[in-house]
């Protein structure tokens, strides 16, 4: 089961980047550098998968108190700070010829940031505190607190002034760009989905032998 | 009311209150960019400002050798004329959006230290159907060019 995901995602990551970078047309204003954008706009998508999962098995640790819900939201933490340090990497990488800045203070930005070092902290929190019960309900409450910010850093560029533009995809209403620049981005969202469920579900099966290994 | 109770109810009111912290802090204290019409309302000179807006089409000079770019700067509303030495990025041009960190100058003009272009959120295939796509990259890859 693990092979035949393994398996798929790799596949899936060839597809989405023969799609990004061969099948998708070079585009109209940006050139050839507007590609980065397959990479970076699933990079986001994982982010703010990862840390609803995180808020998701924090509330179920909270209710339940079980331990495998605690593995999840720590995997998916890990997994979520790896995909949102690629989403400022790629995004900088792309600010930089076509802005004219690898970084500049606006509210995406400056949102994100926020978000990357939350989850930074949320995993110092995990490291620090050495009863693993007390560990698991404090990160539990940040977990769930912290994911506050997903929505801030998605709406930031409608609620303030950014030189971030606004989503292309991951919005209401009328597209903004061609079917096949579409299919691009959602062949990579896919197999980055996968990728997610991958890592995440191997990082868990390490920490829950971790786990026994200890007991 | 039981301890768990009180540390769930406590926890919500802590991630209200940083939720709205960062909302309130962030609108209040970082307006990103300043608009042609609000810096004209009250200029100050000298005074280190970002400038957002759009360059008027036909505003646009630039000399290659000496690198004096000049433009004028709009909102709709009002305009503001900008002087920058130095190359603009490629996407900066007449007819789209720029972000200009600089200041404003007792000669009245605004001083532009760095210029950074805005682009939409539009993506669009190129017209020429020659240039789509794989053909086109490979061309690019054995050095070509276009």
């Amino acid at each position: 089961m693990r092979r035949l995901l393994g398996g798929v995602t790799l596949a899936g990551l060839v597809a989405g980047l023969v799609m990004g970078f061969a099948i998708a047309p070079r585009e109209a204003t940006q050139g050839n550098v507007q590609r980065i954008m397959y990479l970076h706009v699933p990079s986001v998508w994982v982010a703010y998968l990862a840390f609803g999962v995180v808020l998701v098995a924090s509330v179920v640790y909270l209710m339940r108190r079980a331990e495998a819900a605690d593995r999840l939201a720590h995997a998916s933490a890990e997994v979520g700070v790896l995909f949102t340090g690629l989403t400022i990497a790629t995004g900088s990488i792309w600010g930089k010829p076509t802005w004219g800045a690898w970084w500049t203070w606006d509210a995406r930005l400056t949102s994100v940031s926020i978000l990357f070092v939350m989850y930074l902290g949320y995993l110092l929190l995990r490291g620090m505190i050495e009863d693993r019960e007390r560990g698991a309900r404090f990160a539990a409450v940040l977990g769930i607190v912290a994911a506050f910010n997903v929505p801030l850093v998605h709406f930031s560029v409608y609620w303030w002034r950014t030189l971030h533009q606004p989503p292309s995809l991951m919005k209401p209403g009328p597209g903004t760009m061609p079917d096949i620049i579409v299919a691009a981005l959602l062949v990579n969202f896919a197999a980055f989905t996968l990728l997610y469920v991958y890592f995440v579900t191997r990082r868990a099966r390490v920490l829950r032998l971790e786990a026994e290994a200890e007991a | 009311m039981n301890r768990r109770r009180k540390f769930i109810v406590g926890g919500v009111v802590i991630a209200g209150a940083l939720a709205y912290m960062i909302y309130a802090g962030v609108t209040q204290s970082a307006v990103y960019f300043v608009t042609p019409a609000e810096l004209r309302a009250a200029p100050v000179p000298g005074k280190a400002y970002r400038l957002g807006g759009m360059v008027v089409p036909g505003s646009l000079t630039w000399e290659p050798r000496s690198l004096d770019l000049s433009f004028t700067l709009s909102d709709g509303t009002a305009t503001v004329p900008v002087r920058h030495k130095g190359t603009p990025p490629d996407l900066f041009g007449e007819g789209r959006g720029a972000v200009l960190e600089g200041s404003w100058t007792a000669d009245g003009y605004f001083k532009a230290n760095l210029i950074m272009a805005k682009h939409s959120e539009e993506y669009k295939a190129p017209h020429d159907k020659n240039e789509a796509g794989y053909r086109e990259l490979f061309k690019t890859l054995r050095g070509e060019g276009r």
